[in-house]
């Protein structure tokens, strides 16, 4: 381990933190010194959230010292550690959902005017702070957490997976403001599953196992294994794109064909053909009109014009239950959305069997157990606290979320995001599950904001720009610059 | 922030209740009878157990619909209503119908105003709270003109009913013939039925439910029928205990119900909380009422004592358990 700088702005060691039956940190450590941005890494459950949380006074350790700038910290409540400098962006979403952005910020004590510097800064310029938090979506709420942490002028910036929900454009202002606020002589502790982000801004990096630190590097390039060595206790191997045969699109009736979809303001005129057996990537950066694609073909939002045939038979559907019925099941991007938060991961993970009046009556427990347990197993979902979901660490809550389709068998699965917030390994995982389901005859649509995963993952990609879709790429030649180029509208041809 | 400290014993108990509820609610009870044995030395006796268990059931009954609308973030203020005029129907019509379709037409009134409330919060979205206040009002009314314009030839009680509501077998009351398999179908049907289980699920987040497929209205619907039909049942076995035809029989229960199911740890925000605690909680409030009867205290003051009681510990139950 490198020596803590003696001019360290932030300086916890020794610090514990047991809940209930689950140690979430053993002894974990961390310095940050002034102009640094310090990764702070580790696979889902390791405990860097917790860490988090106490450092903001959200959490009381058990054990354990912070020093901030030199004196010991007295931080006992979030208002307490604004006092002190530190400023945290939460791994979820921490707005009121019924105020709009300005109540928000005028609850937090935040003024208006840097907010409004840092949004457009951020790239939502257009925001309209008079916009009720709940009409937001996931990544426009993240880019008000962070403006409004930016908008205080902290001295240390914890941000806790905020790239997870973002799309790349997006993703790219963020680092640059992060960057920025280092250079300028601050200090940030950034949380990411995502090795290019880290890679691009951070200094260093502390790496957290099962809540113990178990190093501290500097980040230099080839680092990368050493340190997923360290996340994980072993090596992996890397993630590379393994040779699949190309395959051409199948001739035969498509499992899902959109036609001229349309709804809102944003999704102009979509069309594509998914077909079985087959994993479909779609590209987008942020409010192409993905959100609403996605939200039409679950059931959960009508369309206004255009069709959707599943298996050569026009629907359309009036309730999610109807497109469930259908075979199309969705994942949404917002985990918040899909979970029973005070409930168990078996509860959550069986709904979708017991959704349907016919089956109201008694729950066959053998086989729901069998079911839920071979899900969690095919998922890897840490369930030490599985009593209730809101106690898992994020990643294992977004395992959930994929969990409760997996155990209900899947025909079309919709998938907004899945890896959100979702450790290297998992990951991994989660691409040959998706591989192995369409091998068994399942159609998969999967978005992401990860443009790496297109290759990993899909068979091809359609990239959608202004509500339309505006190229498809084969997983073959989907490089990031090309996918990026497709997605900001630069290579225009019309559709196959 | 140097700090070496273990959860306080505070914390621990918090989170047992969270993990255990009924145990510390159970320790409450115990402590409450032990109070009343000390206040009244020579009380506690079989009879007195039997006269409690007596009387804390209807009201559990009753705020078993409470816990039940509760666990979706609803609530049920029409259940007194519902369960009165379906006591007012059995004893009225009798004389003329015959016991038999008095029973059936009393039942089947209570669930046509379930059948209200459920269309009010299932399709129309009305907020539980106002439509089972609103139904509340409207089936008084009913009963009202009923009152005034049929004329009633007499009043019976059905002497089974007043075997299920008075009467005794090995010290014991017999509503529990009724209370035991109730009881035991509630709980059973909270966790492993695919109703019970949605009621939950609705509760925690009712948008989820929706994209698990869950057609919620279905549920509400289904929902606020069954609980005035509980109410209904509930209602005819009140009659049978208190052996007289009043329009206002079960309504002072409405709040106690409320209450038995909160004390009994069922969130009123929903997706938390279950019957066991529930009659649980009809218990604890009976003890109390009975201690404060026995302390001689007037009326008003009982009143009083018996609303401070209450609101210290639901919020001490409150505290306790969101800080863990
Ligand atoms: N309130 C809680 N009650 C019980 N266990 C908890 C609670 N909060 C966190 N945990 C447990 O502590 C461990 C660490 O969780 P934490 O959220 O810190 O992980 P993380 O490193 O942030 O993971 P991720 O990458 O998935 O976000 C997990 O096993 C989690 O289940
Ligand atoms: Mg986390």
């Amino acid at each position: 381990m490198t020596a803590a700088p003696s001019d360290a702005v932030l300086d916890a060691t020794g610090v514990a933190k047991r809940f209930g039956a689950v140690q979430a940190l053993k002894n974990a450590s961390l310095q940050v010194g002034a102009g640094q941005v310090v990764a702070l890494m580790g696979a889902n459950g390791a405990g860097k959230s917790t860490f988090v949380k106490i450092l903001t006074g959200v959490l009381k350790p058990d054990a354990g010292h912070v020093k901030i700038k030199g004196r010991e910290s007295t931080v006992a409540n979030p208002a307490g550690a604004r006092k002190w400098g530190l400023v945290p962006v939460y791994q979820e979403p921490s707005l009121i959902p019924d105020l709009s952005v300005a109540d928000n910020l005028r609850l937090g004590d935040t003024a208006m005017e840097p907010f409004r510097h840092w949004v457009s800064e951020l790239g939502l310029p257009g925001l309209d702070p008079e916009a009720m938090i709940r009409s937001l979506p996931l990544a426009s709420l993240r880019i008000v957490d962070l403006a409004r942490a930016l908008a205080i002028e902290p001295d240390v910036l914890l941000l806790d997976e905020l790239t997870a929900a973002l799309p790349t454009d997006l993703v790219d202002r963020v680092l640059k403001v992060v960057r920025a606020q280092a250079d300028a002589g601050r200090s940030v502790i950034y949380i990411s599953h995502r090795f290019t982000e880290i890679a691009a801004i951070c200094d260093r990096a502390t790496v957290l196992r099962d809540g113990l630190t178990v190093g501290d590097l500097p980040i230099e390039p080839g680092i990368e294994e050493r340190i997923v060595e360290m996340m994980l206790g072993g090596a992996v191997a890397a993630a590379v794109a393994e040779e699949r045969p190309v395959k051409p699109v199948p001739a035969d009736m498509p499992r899902l064909r959109v036609r001229g979809l349309k709804t809102g303001t944003r999704l102009t005129d979509v069309s594509f053909d998914l077909h079985k057996g087959e994993v479909l990537g779609v590209v987008a950066l942020e409010g192409q009109g993905q959100d609403e694609l996605f939200d039409v073909l679950a059931g959960n939002r009508k369309a206004s014009a255009g069709t959707v045939e599943v298996d050569g038979t026009a629907r359309s559907f009036h309730h999610p239950a109807d497109a469930i019925a259908a075979g199309l099941t969705l994942v949404p991007g917002d985990r918040a959305h899909a979970l029973f938060m005070s409930r168990s991961v078996r509860e959550n993970i069986a709904a979708p069997l017991l959704a349907r009046a016919r089956n109201w009556g008694a729950i066959r427990m053998g086989d729901e157990a069998a079911k839920v347990s071979a899900a969690i197993e095919t998922l890897q979902i840490d369930t030490r606290a599985q009593g209730e979901v809101r106690r898992l660490s994020g990643g294992n809550q977004q395992k959930v979320t994929i969990a409760r389709w997996i155990a209900k068998g899947v025909q079309t699965l919709l998938l907004f995001d899945p890896t959100r917030g979702i450790d290297i390994r998992t990951k991994r995982q989660i691409y040959a599950l998706v591989r192995d389901l369409a091998d068994q005859g399942a159609a998969v649509l999967f978005y992401t904001s990860e443009l790496a995963e297109i290759r990993l993952a899909c068979d091809r990609a359609v990239v959608i720009f202004n509500g339309r879709v505006v190229d498809v790429i084969d997983a073959k030649d989907a490089d990031e610059a090309t996918l990026m180029r497709a997605a900001y509208g630069l290579t225009e041809k019309a559709p196959a | 922030m140097t700090m070496t400290d273990t959860p306080t014993p505070l914390n621990r108990l918090g989170r047992l209740m969270v993990d255990q509820p009924l145990l510390p609610l159970i320790g409450l009870l115990i402590l409450l009878v032990a109070i009343l044995a000390v206040l009244n030395p020579g009380v506690l006796s079989m009879f007195w157990a039997g006269n409690t268990i007596k009387i804390a059931i209807p009201l559990a009954m009753l705020a078993a619909c409470q816990t039940l609308t509760m666990l979706t973030g609803g609530i049920d203020l029409s259940v007194g209503t519902a369960a009165t005029i379906a006591a007012y129907l059995t004893a009225t019509l009798a004389p003329m119908t015959g016991v038999p379709p008095a029973i059936a037409i009393a039942l089947a009134s209570a669930v046509v105003i379930g059948l209200v409330n459920g269309f009010g919060v299932a399709i129309c979205r009305v907020h539980p709270l106002i439509m089972t206040l609103g139904t509340a009002l409207i089936a008084t009314g009913c009963l009202l003109v009923y009152q005034r314009y049929v004329i009633a030839t007499g009043v019976l009680i059905p002497d089974f009913l007043i075997w299920l509501g008075t009467g005794r077998s090995f010290g014991l009351p017999n509503s529990l013939v009724l209370f035991i398999p109730f009881a035991a179908l509630v709980i059973w049907a909270q966790r492993r039925s695919g109703f019970g289980r949605l009621l939950y699920a609705i509760g925690a987040n009712e948008a989820a439910a929706r994209l698990s497929g869950v057609r919620v209205w279905q549920v509400h619907l289904t929902l606020y029928t069954l609980s005035s039909l509980i109410a209904g049942v509930t209602g005819l076995l009140y009659l049978g205990q208190i052996k007289t035809a009043s329009l206002s029989l079960a309504l002072p229960l409405d709040l106690p119900s409320v209450a038995a199911a909160v004390i009994g740890g069922t969130s009123i925000f929903g997706g938390r909380g279950g019957f066991g605690g529930t009659i649980v909680g009809a218990l604890i409030l009976t003890v109390l009422t009975s201690m404060l009867t026995l302390m001689q205290i007037p009326e008003g003051g009982r009143r009083i004592l018996f609303g401070l009681i209450i609101l210290a510990v639901t919020a001490l139950f409150i505290r306790l358990t969101e800080r863990s």
